[in-house]
């Protein structure tokens, strides 16, 4: 049995041998806003906070993460409301198909809570790890440059 | 499958010596791949997230455990610059030094610094301690020398390390690559250098012959600059494959050689 606090909220689940977090979060807990796209670790659409630090929920073994804190993109907004990465983005457009955006939303909302106010490299470095093969990494960047311009 | 998560050193050697063949998690970024994929299945996993002494980085002690992105912030610098180019920042956060020993892949973008500067490996098990030099520790493509029931702890560095130290690599775009040929060129104010290149043969390649030839030019020429990165490029053995052809790995190791020695001229 491995206990996990997702989003605030206390967990148990019993994972099938290494299964991934992904896994858990999706199939387990219900939770699918956590995308599976590469299950390598190489596109960020799985993106989750994992005491503190961004990983691809893909490469962490849920067994491991036993005691762990963990926000998914469904932790971040307020009930019934948005993140600001999120209105930023809506603001934007800047969402194409969307299967890339929760991993995207996870990624800008880790680096706007540690940095208020990232310049457009800290914005690239940061987003490195996501990709959108849509290519709409344009819009994504116009909106969260936007939002970096409204800090205080 | 089983799995002890161990909150100190000696848990971990504990558990070794129980379970000698128990699979090592560390930042998972490998294990997992295979795990998911099918490639792997674990009966017993040992994992090293929570243990203190892993992560310790003492002067020019490295513990196994420390992540790619504290490497990126410290004060190392050709290691610093080759932690940039691991992965991505969710790999960063995850991915550690001793997992890339552990892994041993030719393409390892911390292991051409390792070279370079003669890094030595330390291991622990329950019988005690020993500490391998980087190339008796990488045998192959892959391969190392752990033992069953050993741990790698940690990496040491020498003590003084190289005044100047670049890194660079070359891949199909700049983030979130693995590489098609890597360096890192160490060299002293009076010229002693090194170099040591990835992806460029089973494991990192020192091209001494051409090390020899310019730690002996206090000031090099232009020719020389040429004469060192034919050197470096005649001394690698690269192979074609789904990532990069042999020739082209070839040229881009001369490359490479040179552009990192112009800047620690």
């Amino acid at each position: 049995m491995t206990r996990l606090i997702v989003n605030g909220a206390e967990y148990t689940a019993e994972p099938s041998g290494a299964e991934s977090l992904l896994t858990t979060l999706r199939d387990r807990l219900g939770l699918p806003g956590s995308k599976n796209a590469c299950e390598q670790g190489e596109c960020g659409s799985c993106s989750v906070v994992l005491d503190g630090d961004l990983v691809c929920s893909c490469l962490v073994m849920t067994a491991d993460a036993d005691g762990s804190e963990i926000t998914t993109v469904e932790g971040l907004a307020p009930a019934g409301g948005l993140h600001p990465v999120q209105e930023a983005l809506l603001a934007e457009h800047a969402v194409q198909c969307g299967y890339c955006t929760p991993g995207f939303v996870v990624a800008a909302a880790h680096l706007f809570d540690t940095n208020p106010s990232p310049s457009p490299d800290d914005l690239k470095e940061a987003l490195s790890g996501n990709i959108c093969r849509c290519t709409g990494y344009g819009a994504i960047l116009r909106a969260l440059t936007a939002l970096a311009g409204e800090a205080p | 499958m089983d799995i002890t998560r161990p909150t100190d050193l000696a848990g971990v050697l504990d558990a070794l010596d129980h379970d000698p063949s128990a699979t090592l998690l560390a930042g998972g970024t490998d294990l997992m791949v295979e795990v998911t994929y099918g490639w792997r299945r674990p009966e017993s996993v040992v994992a090293l997230r929570r243990v203190a002494e892993l992560a310790t980085w003492e002067g020019a002690f490295i513990g196994a455990g420390v992540t790619w992105a504290r490497i990126e912030h410290g004060p190392v610098r050709g290691l610093a610059q080759a932690a940039r180019t691991v992965g991505s920042p969710q790999i960063r956060n995850a991915g550690t030094i001793g997992g890339n020993l552990g892994t041993a892949s030719p393409a390892g973008d911390g292991l051409p610094f390792l070279a370079a500067v003669d890094a030595s490996v330390v291991l622990a098990s329950k019988g005690g301690r020993r500490t391998l030099r980087w190339d008796q520790f990488i045998t192959g493509p892959k391969q190392n020398a752990l033992q069953p029931g050993e741990l790698i702890v940690g990496v040491q560095l020498p003590e003084h390390l190289p005044h100047r130290q670049e890194f660079a690599k070359v891949g199909a775009r700049n983030a979130m690559v693995i590489s098609i040929a890597s360096a890192c060129l160490v060299r002293d104010p009076g010229g002693a250098t090194r170099i040591a290149l990835g992806s460029v043969g089973p494991i990192p390649i020192r091209a001494r012959r051409a090390e020899e030839m310019i730690s002996a030019e206090r000031h090099p020429s232009a020719a020389a600059i040429e004469e060192f990165g034919r050197l470096v490029a005649g001394e690698v053995s690269p192979i074609t494959d789904h990532r990069s052809t042999e020739s082209y790995r070839r040229h881009a190791a001369g490359v490479l050689a040179r552009r990192l020695l112009e800047r620690c001229l």
